[in-house]
């Protein structure tokens, strides 16, 4: 029993994690996530739009995109930005490199899963609202901003919540990646612990940090979900 | 100020138009009446291109609008519609939904609009609702409501397609009350509706569609008090 604790919480080899798995860690994790998300937000947005249009060109496209993107594992977009493009074309320099690649790829996945998710949002929205708008003049892009889509994502925010405890998860993959000094996302902050100390403690405490964040996001979802059936 | 002109609607296969020639004068009132999928509604919702025609030509005020090139939403602001299902904006307010489009549309600032809003809230009776949302309202609160929002965009044509059947009975009565006063200012009408007591008061004019042809058209006191048509006949007995 107590060769169990000390292997899983080592308290002293537990303490020498922070301040870095507050500082570094978690800091990068989270910037990872909420960039990503806007990132994906607007992508996302866009491509549900496209999805959406008359015309078949600017349709096609963005169905091609979002089924390859949803189609490929997330760490294989992640290798191919993080790794793929530099090596393809040297002369590309990523700005700010301790940030874009990784938040270019799990924006780019996220853009994917949330422009099906706000295009099925915006499917729902009943098409008397929008021909109760135009009825009225609007222009279609006046009834989308003002009618359409603030409804849409009324009833999509469950879907959305999942989508960012899912992205917060996903920047684990982002530790097969090389890191700049101080760019380590939790999962490579405490495999590099596990590494260096021998004892699977980081192991633990990193599990608990993104329970941390994901438990109280996914029981939010189910209560935003919960409210949205009462609503109904 | 309404003239429709050969027009014919199919939704595939299905031909649910089959050539309509129609006219409302300035200052009318058109009830149009018939079974259901006698395509009475898509005739209305033709005129401001909410279905768009097969063939045929419709004219709102000097304006082809079926003419590709027209301005298609200027046409719809000069044409009012109000809908079975009411269709207001549930996140916004019974004065938001009216300044809406007075506010994108019509460019008016936020003062004037919801003063517009206000006196058209109060003209319908609904002074004390504006703060309400639609969930708030009952049916016919909120059917009058949909109707100031159309009469906010001072339109030539208000065009109402079937207002009162989604609505509790105890309801249509103070949505037709509106509507019976709209008559009487002069607006010009175009009415869908299976309510004969209000085609007989208020109509200038009764058309009977049926099977997607204007089976006949009249004065109330002819098409319901004698109709001369026997599918008219036979129509009006199942319903009155």
């Amino acid at each position: 029993m107590n060769r169990l604790l000390g292997e899983f919480f080592d308290v002293d080899v537990i303490v020498d994690l922070f301040p870095g798995l507050l500082t570094e860690a978690i800091k990068n994790t989270l910037v990872f996530t909420f960039l990503g998300f806007a990132g994906g937000m607007a992508l996302g947005l866009a491509l549900a739009l496209m999805r959406i249009s008359h015309s078949r060109w600017t349709r096609w496209p963005a169905a091609v995109f979002v089924d390859v993107l949803r189609g490929l594992p997330a760490l294989l977009v992640i290798v191919f930005i993080g790794f793929g493009i530099p090596i393809a074309f040297p002369w590309i320099k990523y700005p700010f490199p301790k940030y874009t690649p990784g938040c270019t790829a799990l924006a780019l996945v996220a853009g994917a899963y949330i422009a099906e998710t706000l295009r099925a949002g915006i499917e729902a929205v009943p098409r008397g609202q929008m021909e109760a708008a135009r009825s009225l003049g609007m222009k279609y892009r006046a009834a989308m901003r003002r009618v359409v889509l603030p409804q849409a994502f009324r009833l999509v925010v469950p879907p959305l919540t999942n989508e960012l405890a899912l992205l917060f998860k996903d920047t684990s993959l982002l530790a097969v990646l090389g890191t700049e000094v101080g760019g380590k996302e939790i999962l490579k902050y405490v495999r590099d612990a596990v590494n260096r100390t021998g004892n699977t403690s980081p192991l633990v405490a990193g599990g608990l940090a993104y329970l941390l964040i994901t438990l109280p996001l996914l029981r939010g979802v189910a209560y935003l979900e919960a409210r949205t059936r009462a609503a109904r | 100020m309404i003239r429709v002109e050969a027009l014919r609607k199919s939704f595939g296969d299905h031909e649910v138009l089959k050539g309509i020639d129609l006219d409302v004068a300035e200052r009318e009132v058109v009830c149009v009446i018939g079974p259901s999928g006698s395509g009475k509604s898509t005739l209305l919702r033709c005129l401001n291109r909410l279905e768009e025609p097969t063939s045929g030509r419709v004219t709102v005020n000097g304006t082809v609008v079926t003419d590709p090139g027209c301005d298609l939403d200027a046409v719809r602001t000069s044409m009012g519609m109000v809908f079975q299902s009411f269709n207001l904006f549930p996140h916004k307010t019974a004065l938001g939904n009216i300044t809406l489009a007075l506010t994108t549309v019509l460019r008016m600032d936020r003062a004037a609009a919801a003063a517009r809003a206000r006196s058209l809230l109060e003209r319908v009776g609904l002074s004390g609702r504006e703060d309400a949302h639609p969930a708030q309202l009952s049916g016919g609160q909120q059917q009058r409501v949909a109707i100031a929002r159309a009469l906010a965009m001072e339109p030539a044509v208000m065009l109402f397609d079937e207002v009162t059947s989604a609505l509790d009975p105890e309801l249509v009565g103070e949505v037709l009350a509106v509507m019976r006063d709209l008559a009487g200012a002069g607006t010009t009408m175009m009415v869908v509706t299976h309510e004969m007591g209000f085609a007989r008061e208020v109509a200038d004019r009764v058309v009977f569609m049926d099977e997607g042809i204007v089976v006949e058209q009249g004065p109330p006191s002819a098409v319901l008090g004698h109709p001369r048509q026997e599918r008219t006949r036979a129509f009006l007995a199942q319903v009155l």
